[in-house]
């Protein structure tokens, strides 16, 4: 049962968090270049055009629910199980969700790229 | 990618490892926090160290934004994984934790990752903005450089 439960959080994490990562690009590929609009109409206007976005901002909660979803897993599970799971569980669903939500090209290289990042995190944090 | 485009690509990758690092050296003065009493976890926040993390980590996320505003996700994403290598030389520096060759080798395949997508482009399809800036992503200029 408490394997069930860890499994559970993991899954809310890679969830959510991979929600919250697709919404921030989507939000910030909408905006466009942060750079060019600094200098052409300073960093306010950056910061009121990012926190004026709703997509932005839905994006945030997402991160948040990850975090705490990731401190109810901690609690449940062994910290070098539910942090290196969620994290390169993470970097996979990141890259189908780019591809189907973002329709990104995610060609050959970046899958072997996702996958061996994620490969990497997983031994690291053993 | 110019030169400031590697320079907010750095900077994901130093602030968030320095981020990291610097709340994991406060939360040791700190201490563990309990399930039952979680609101002491605020009583961090008058840590220098944390205060310090977490300005760490706001230039993180800013950077973070603006990389993804010219760049795909999937690029960002793996690109800036070298930031898990710094996280683990960092910690084995400044808070003296041990690196296993389990540890070695995940740090191994990072790079490698880090280094097939760094040799692509950061941004696979044309945005409205960029036809309007006259920025066209060129694959092939870019082809060769990881």
């Amino acid at each position: 049962m408490k394997t069930l439960n860890t499994w559970s959080a993991i899954l809310m994490v890679v969830v959510a968090s991979t929600a919250g990562d697709v919404l921030l690009a989507n939000a910030m590929q909408k905006i466009g270049d942060l750079g060019q609009l600094r200098r052409s109409k300073g960093i306010f206007a950056v910061v009121r055009r990012v926190l004026g976005n709703g997509t932005f901002l839905f994006g945030v909660c997402f991160m948040a629910a990850a975090f705490f979803s990731l401190l109810v897993g901690l609690s449940w599970g062994d910290v070098s199980l539910v942090a290196p799971a969620s994290a390169s569980l993470t970097f996979v669903t990141n890259a189908v969700a780019a591809r189907f939500f973002l329709k990104e090209n995610v060609d050959r290289r970046r899958w072997i790229a996702a996958i061996f990042v994620a490969a990497g995190v997983a031994l690291l944090a053993r | 990618m110019n030169v400031r485009k590697y320079l907010v690509l750095l900077s994901i990758v130093i602030f968030g490892s320095c981020g990291d690092v610097l709340l994991s050296r406060g939360m040791r003065d700190v201490g563990e926090i309990h399930f039952n009493q979680l609101l002491h976890v605020f009583s961090a926040l008058a840590n220098p160290w944390i205060v310090a993390g977490i300005l760490c980590l706001f230039v993180f996320f800013g950077s973070y934004l603006s990389a993804l505003s010219w760049a795909d996700l999937t690029f960002v994403l793996p690109a800036t994984a070298i930031g898990y290598v710094v996280l683990a030389l960092l910690s084995k520096v400044f808070l003296h934790e041990h690196i296993s060759m389990t540890r070695w080798a995940g740090i191994l395949f990072i790079t490698a990752g880090v280094g097939f997508v760094a040799g692509g482009p950061e941004r696979t399809e044309q945005h409205p903005h960029e036809k309007a800036a006259g920025e066209t992503v060129s694959i092939a200029s870019q082809e060769k450089e990881a």
